[in-house]
């Protein structure tokens, strides 16, 4: 098999890949870096993002009310000293985007200038209008272009870690143009791969976001944290699932039902000022937003479409001007996807799944427990985000622990004195080839992608959506042990070499159905409501049980193992969280 | 929601299995609001597993998924149904050498990209603890425009130019150099000048326009490019006043 030999491999070109290459390359322009992705990298789903950044930068603002907003937005479930790094790191990083040119929108003065968002007691989200995630990739991906030790192998699809002596040491990857199988060895390993939101049907994600990194990690041996933890955003466009960025209520847009009433108010996020207050109503955290559109839609009191029941978004009284200036980009999806103009009629929205807030569990310098190999990005769990992760920290996340995994690998590269012996990598890449061709092997079992995709993806909604039962769960955790063993009667229908994506949505589904079993299996075990996890049958917050991570770990076929690790508190002990006129 | 039944003719090409490019004609039943991705993807998923083609965010902003539809170069997310004929001809970007199917060799687009030297070059290194450069709204208008390219490649399609395959550079590539040279913080212009006023730059654009029409994020790349060459134009006559000015 052909091999490249490098220092670090990074799998995943979105913001987190790119941060972390630059990282290394600026911290040692002599190391070799193979940047690996299955798309080119301005592709990669960052670029959906849109409405901002979050990063301390006004005045009156502290380090210390970013920390607070973001450990009871998470609902207590962020580990401290983690956020505590966060918060300092985030206002630099995002400094550090403004000297590579990000073009974030700026005040008369000429600074930078910030909104509010969902949470967050003072304006403190950076943004470039409402393509903020577009601008920050773009910015990353052109900044990188001037380091020569960052290699490029863009459409490069990484189907596993190569592991010698219980320490990662490369991975196996189909170089799609020629359906060849590549093994890339190095001294270290960043997956820095994204979120799985395509494990539900609605979803603002974009096809790629199949969780593929996180498969490989946890096939691998590391424990994905806290899995049950899956953010709904309250504002999607129905049918499409695209993302109407909360951006757009931070501007002051307000969420109404079918009577024209911000209903908000009556799930303790009221009074309904007129103007925009932080951390109320509609800027309120997602979480409760959501939630309380099931309780509307219960009441009967949401409006129905053909594509499911919405509520509505309402800009109309923002103006023309002050739409095409802050939200263009809403502006023209609603016009082009549901046929709204916001500036004329209020847009019809409803809860879609939108960020996964667990994942590959890392320490606080995005480490593993597998040595040489770190995570960084949506794909891992540090955990800054909890139980719900704040709208805008994560794309300052991806910075922050980009950034620092990029550094860390650094140093275990520097620290490696040689490679690992070729025929011992090549032995494991043998492996991870003979799954894939495996794979060709046609079985005539008659199950095909679409049919389990949707499968996976309805017991998914059913089960484990925004309210959560024991039953419900349950039967989606024996629905889908049954697609797990269901996928290997999947016949593949291409048997091309070239860009074969029959090949390709078999391994993302494979992928797909491993982190789907370790989300339900995990939110049915934790027997209490935090955060997005709402269960019916335990609607507390239980802290005397479950003030602690999960950790699932892969059993192959049988349903994962699950243990649990307490949250690191430091400063701030468990509270109520409180929204609404009622906070101090 | 009605149903309405289009006949989508697919470009097909394996190497592995095909001396040249054909058409496959596809029965497909579409809903109302359904975008061109929509029916290409009910083709993969119900019809014809081995068809092959880019996408990925169905929300015109990760640049993927650009194809010829009935001859235009076309975001395949953004062109509705409800705006077609009942017959449509669906190929791969014009211009570009084919891999599979749908799916062109972005090869030679990406190296252009990375040729105008597309970062930010700084007068002097800022450390981070000295905070933001300062830039007006005013600034910022200047070249915001030119940084809303998603490098869907749709204007090298259209781009007659390009098609000669003379190496020039192309529409997308010039105005994110140009999106650089406009920006108050940088100062690489001159670095850049190699390449974008260079024979397979600027000069080589006869100026039909095809780009900007085509642009779905309203870049309008063949202003940048008429920008950039009176600029350069300037350049040049400045240099003949004070030779070897700022090089
Ligand atoms: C519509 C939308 C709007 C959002 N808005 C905001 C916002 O306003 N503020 C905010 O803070 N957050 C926002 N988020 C969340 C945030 O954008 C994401 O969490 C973040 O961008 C993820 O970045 P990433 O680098 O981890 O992954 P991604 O950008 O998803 O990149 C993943 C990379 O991994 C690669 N990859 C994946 N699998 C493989 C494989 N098998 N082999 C090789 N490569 C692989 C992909 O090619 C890609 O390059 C939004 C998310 C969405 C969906
Ligand atoms: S300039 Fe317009 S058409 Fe050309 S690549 Fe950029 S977005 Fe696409």
């Amino acid at each position: 098999m052909e091999m490249t030999t490098t220092d670090i491999v990074i799998v995943g070109a979105g913001g987190a890949g790119l941060r972390a290459a630059i990282a290394i390359a600026e911290s040692n322009p002599d190391l070799k870096i193979a940047l690996l992705s299955k798309v080119y990298p301005m592709r990669s789903h960052t670029v959906a993002a849109e409405g901002g950044a979050a990063g301390v930068a006004k005045d009156e603002d502290s380090l210390d009310n970013h920390f607070n907003d973001t450990v009871s937005g998470g609902d207590w479930l962020c580990d401290q000293d983690a956020v505590d790094l966060f918060v300092e790191q985030a206002p630099k990083e995002l400094t550090q985007m403004e000297h590579w040119g990000c073009p974030w929108s700026r005040t008369s003065d000429g600074k930078v200038a910030v909104r509010p968002f969902g949470g967050m007691k003072i304006e403190r989200t950076w943004y470039a209008a409402d393509k903020t995630g577009f601008h920050m990739l773009h910015t990353l991906f052109q900044t990188s272009m001037q380091y020569p030790s960052i290699e490029r192998y863009d459409e490069y699809y990484t189907t596993d870690l190569l592991m010698v002596d219980g320490a990662c040491r490369g991975v196996a990857a189909i170089e799609m143009r020629t359906g060849q199988m590549r093994l890339f060895r190095a001294k270290a390993v960043i997956i820095c791969t994204g979120g799985a939101g395509r494990v539900f049907p609605f979803t603002t994600n974009g096809a790629i976001k199949t969780g593929d990194g996180m498969a490989m990690a946890y096939r691998a041996g590391v424990a994905l944290k806290d899995m049950e933890f899956v953010q709904y955003h309250p504002t999607g466009l129905p049918g499409t699932g695209i993302l109407i960025t909360e951006g757009s209520r931070g501007e002051g847009g307000i969420l109404v039902n079918n009577d024209g009433y911000r209903y908000l108010q009556d799930y303790n996020l009221g009074p309904p000022d007129p103007w925009p207050r932080k951390k109320a109503m509609e800027l309120g955290p997602r979480d409760r937003l959501s939630q309380a559109f099931w309780h509307e839609q219960k009441k009967g009191r949401t409006i129905s479409t053909p594509h499911g029941d919405v509520v509505h978004l309402d800009l109309r009284h923002l103006g023309e001007k002050k739409i095409n200036e802050r939200l263009p980009m809403v502006r023209d999806l609603a016009i082009s996807y549901v046929g709204v103009d916001p500036v004329k009629e209020p847009i019809p929205v409803r809860p879609v799944v939108h960020y996964t807030m667990g994942g590959i569990d890392t320490d606080i310098d995005a480490k593993t427990a597998v040595p040489g190999l770190f995570a960084a990005g949506e794909c891992a769990c540090v955990s800054i985000n909890g139980a719900n992760r704040l709208g805008s920290n994560s794309l300052t996340e991806l910075l922050v622990f980009g950034s620092r995994a990029g550094r860390g690998a650094a140093e275990v590269a520097m620290a490696e004195s040689t490679h690992v012996d070729e025929s011992a990598i090549e032995k494991a890449a043998e492996e991870a080839r003979a799954k894939v061709t495996g794979l060709f092997q046609n079985v005539g079992g008659g199950e095909t992608i679409s049919g389990l995709r949707k499968d996976m993806n309805s017991t998914m909604e059913e089960g484990a959506g925004i309210y959560r039962t024991e039953e419900s769960l349950k039967d989606t955790c024996v629905t889908m042990k049954e697609i797990h063993a269901r996928f290997a009667n999947i016949d593949l229908e291409d048997k091309s070499n070239v860009y074969n994506t029959d090949l390709l949505q078999a391994l993302e589904l494979g992928a797909m159905i491993d982190v789907a079993r370790a989300m339900a299996v995990s939110a049915l075990n934790r027997q209490e409501s935090r955060g997005s996890h709402q269960r019916l049958d335990f609607v507390e917050r239980d802290d005397e049980k479950f003030l602690r991570h999960s950790l699932a770990s892969y059993a192959g076929a049988d349903d994962p193992g699950v243990d649990y690790r307490d949250v690191v508190i430091t400063r701030s002990q468990p509270a109520e969280r409180v929204y609404g006129g009622d906070q101090k | 929601m009605s149903l309405r039944t289009f006949e989508l003719e697919i470009m097909r090409y394996d190497p592995d299995k095909d001396s040249e490019p054909r058409f496959e004609t596809f029965s497909v039943p579409c809903e109302e609001d359904w975008v061109v991705l929509d029916a290409v993807n009910y083709v993969k998923d119900n019809l014809d597993r081995t068809l092959s083609y880019r996408w990925s965010c169905h929300m015109a902003v990760c640049g993927s998924c650009g194809m010829m539809i009935n001859g235009e170069p076309s975001l395949s997310c953004k062109t509705f149904m409800r705006h077609m004929p009942d017959k449509i001809r669906i190929e791969p970007l014009a211009n570009f050498p084919i891999e599979r199917d749908l799916v062109v060799v972005m090869d030679d687009f990406m190296d252009k990209l990375a040729s105008v030297k597309p970062y930010l070059v700084a007068k002097e290194k800022k450390a981070v603890e000295d905070g933001s450069y300062l830039q007006s709204p005013a600034q910022l208008k200047k070249f915001k425009q030119y940084t809303l390219c998603i490098n869907c490649t749709l204007c090298y399609s259209a781009c007659p130019q390009y098609a000669l395959g003379e190496g020039f550079v192309g529409p997308a590539a010039l105005a994110l150099a140009h999106r650089y040279n406009l920006d108050s913080r940088d100062v690489g212009r001159s670095a850049r000048a190699d390449v974008v006023a260079s024979n397979e730059g600027i000069w080589e654009c006869s100026f039909v326009g095809a780009c900007s029409e085509v642009c779905p994020e309203h870049v309008d790349p063949a202003g940048a490019i008429q920008q950039t060459k009176i600029a350069s134009t300037l350049d040049y006559f400045k240099d003949l006043i004070t030779p070897g000015r700022d090089k």
